[in-house]
């Protein structure tokens, strides 16, 4: 909502573009078939679309707006996303813009009462987190989107109104101001978002629990000098009853979040003279006596809801279309990303023939498994902030009282901030009993974690679009049955390349080599002479070996891409 | 809970602990408003027996009885 006399896309910062619609191919009587089509271009929808234009695959992008975002209002991306966003090619837009954090503070009754620091060295390529706005997301994504015009047919005005799942292609009819047409595609990408009209059209229903607790969101426009930290505050007396969220933007915006009492009206809460007097409330307690402009606010409720199956014939569902998650922890957009980059990868290696069909059956395994997992700690954040009954609310008091002086009782107050899901019950994730043999590193099923290479740059910006061999070396020379093993993995992948690690500089001319001089990438991986992970396109770790199996690792490769025994 | 050495210190892992918040909610949810002080009570006559030492008992006391509003 705006304040009165300002309409939805009168923003005080942001100037919304208006995307016009273009007449398709379609309605001048051609019927070709696409290879994807993608619904919805929010973040999700978009990421999707990049990264199928970046394997080659080229797909048809369909929004009902004219303009970028004016529903909902995700502002953190965490670190696993910016190295995703580097991956599309984007990060840099994001990263000029966006504000970084790595630090929150938390009061009981106005007192500091818990110190959060997110993990962070100089190891690190991206903070752990950074606040941007959504619409600068959306922009930022489709300004990269238009770079890949031959790939990306992006229509605007454009809604998918109904869908039929058939043999051998999916039919969407698509509404537009100049009226309906039907669009033939291989598969479809539905990222119409938590509303979404394919997912209704289908008969699929969202199955899960509302949360109780509503929360109202503000954003509003004021110079308050304070870091950009995550602010949360219990029974502060700006709320009594119930919390406050407080997050910096950039452009001098704040993003407000307060829980209305249960005795609360919604209706009521959101009137703006109400809105007002609750933000002015809230900026006295945080100090600040200067001016303030609303820009705008909504209401939400958490939920933990999903779909039973992520797939459904031709049609995979990712972001909120597949799936609804309370807002704590900011798991959202981020996981959303993570939705669009395995449905991607997948698609393109079947649509490539370098997979068969099976391997879209790991996407309901892989981002499920991660929505519960979102489930369960978004739960707990919940019961937290929101406690659901008498007992959750005693004992939120007790601990937030106890933490007042007992170290042990403060970290009940961390806000549990996502943290990419590991696919270790993956049917893409194998020889486990190798990723034992580990003491530390990155485990079997996890994402890869990014450190300083010491001839420049990080590890993961030597990434490529297929699979990756990282092979640590402490000798003078890679052993030419690694080398062999290369050339028999990049015929099972064709965009399949091998990275070499070695503490010393070394003279490979066929094999690209990252100097490890001070062993970080080493350490981080739990690495000796020898050692072998296999990437996947996700940077998702598919198995890795202590000291290289050539058999094994090809099988592993295989495996991943759900060939069965190589 | 074994270690008994005068302060409120144990063994117990922060994920123990979280268990233990869970629990302890859904036990005052059960006993009701009537009678959750009384299960609290009897809950704490029943660890103090437990760890077996009056002066962490007394230190406990002190603490849940400090900032109590």
């Amino acid at each position: 909502m705006r304040p009165a006399g300002r309409g939805e896309l009168e923003s005080l910062y942001f100037s919304y573009p208006k995307f016009d619609f273009v007449r398709p191919p379609e309605m001048a009587g051609e019927s070709d078939r696409h290879r994807v089509a993608v619904a919805g271009a929010g973040p999700v929808g978009l990421a999707a679309a990049i990264e199928l234009a970046r394997r080659g695959i080229r797909c048809v992008l369909l929004d009902e707006k004219d303009t970028l975002n004016n529903g909902s209002r995700a502002i953190c991306v965490s670190r696993n996303s910016f190295e995703t966003l580097q991956q599309l090619g984007v990060a840099a837009r994001f990263e000029n813009k966006a504000l970084g954090w790595t630090r929150g503070r938390c009061y009981y009754r106005d007192k500091l009462i818990y110190r959060l620091e997110m993990p962070h060295s100089d190891q690190d390529r991206y903070l752990p987190m950074y606040n941007i706005q959504q619409q600068y997301i959306e922009q930022y994504l489709a300004e990269r989107a238009a770079e890949f015009a031959d790939m990306i047919d992006l229509r605007w005005q454009s809604a998918v109104t109904d869908v039929a799942n058939g043999e051998g292609e999916v039919r969407l009819t698509v509404a537009t101001p100049e009226g309906e047409y039907v669009l033939r595609s291989d598969y479809l990408l539905a990222a119409d978002g938590a509303a979404s009209r394919i997912r209704k059209t289908l008969g699929l229903r969202l199955a899960g629990e509302n949360l109780p607790g509503r929360y109202v969101i503000a954003d509003v426009r004021m110079d308050h000098d304070f870091p950009t930290e995550r602010r949360s505050f219990f029974e502060s007396e700006a709320n009594p009853e119930s919390t406050i969220l407080v997050h910096r933007q950039p452009d001098d915006i704040w993003r407000v979040d307060w829980q209305l009492r249960p005795s609360e009206q919604a209706d009521e809460a959101i009137a703006e003279d109400n809105v007002r007097a609750r933000v002015q409330a809230i900026l006295n307690m945080l100090g600040h006596a200067g001016p303030w402009e609303l820009e705008w606010w909504s209401i939400y409720t958490a939920n933990t809801l999903c779909l039973d199956d992520y797939r459904h014939g031709r049609v995979l569902f990712i972001g909120d279309a597949a799936h609804i998650v309370p807002i704590f922890g900011v798991r959202g957009l981020n996981n959303g990303f993570d939705d669009a980059m395995n449905a991607a990868w997948k698609l393109a290696y079947v649509l490539d023939g370098q997979a068969g069909e099976e391997l879209l059956d790991s996407f309901t395994a892989e981002r499920r498994g991660a929505t519960l997992d979102v489930f369960r700690n978004a739960g707990k954040s919940s019961r937290f902030m929101t406690p659901p009954t008498r007992g959750y609310a005693v004992m939120r008091k007790a601990v937030l009282q106890l933490a007042l002086t007992q170290e042990f009782a403060r970290r009940f107050a961390d806000p549990r901030q996502v943290v990419p899901y590991t696919y270790s019950g993956s049917p893409l994730t194998s020889y486990r009993h190798r990723d034992r043999e580990f003491t530390g590193g990155i485990k079997a099923g996890s994402a890869a974690m990014n450190r300083k290479a010491g001839n420049g740059g990080f590890l993961l910006d030597y990434l490529g679009l297929g699979f990756k061999g990282l092979y640590f070396v402490e000798r003078e020379t890679i052993p030419s049955d690694i080398l062999k093993l290369s050339g028999r993995l990049a015929a099972i992948d064709s965009n399949f390349s091998l990275l070499a690690i070695s503490r010393k500089s070394l003279l490979q001319n066929a094999v690209t080599v990252i100097v490890d001089g001070e062993g970080r990438i080493f350490d981080a991986y739990a690495a000796n002479d020898g050692s072998f992970y296999l990437l996947r396109p996700d940077r998702h770790v598919a198995a890795r070996w202590l000291a290289a199996r050539a058999d094994e690792i090809e099988d592993a490769l295989s495996t991943a891409l759900s060939r069965g025994k190589g | 809970m074994s270690e008994t050495n005068g302060t409120l210190n144990t063994s117990l892992s922060f994920e123990d602990l979280e268990k233990v918040y869970d629990l302890l909610a859904v036990a005052i949810d059960t006993a009701g408003p009537d009678k959750e002080t009384l299960f609290l009570a009897k809950l704490c006559l029943i660890l103090a027996r437990e760890i077996g030492d009056l002066a962490s008992v007394q230190k406990g006391i002190a603490t849940a009885g400090a900032d109590l509003n």
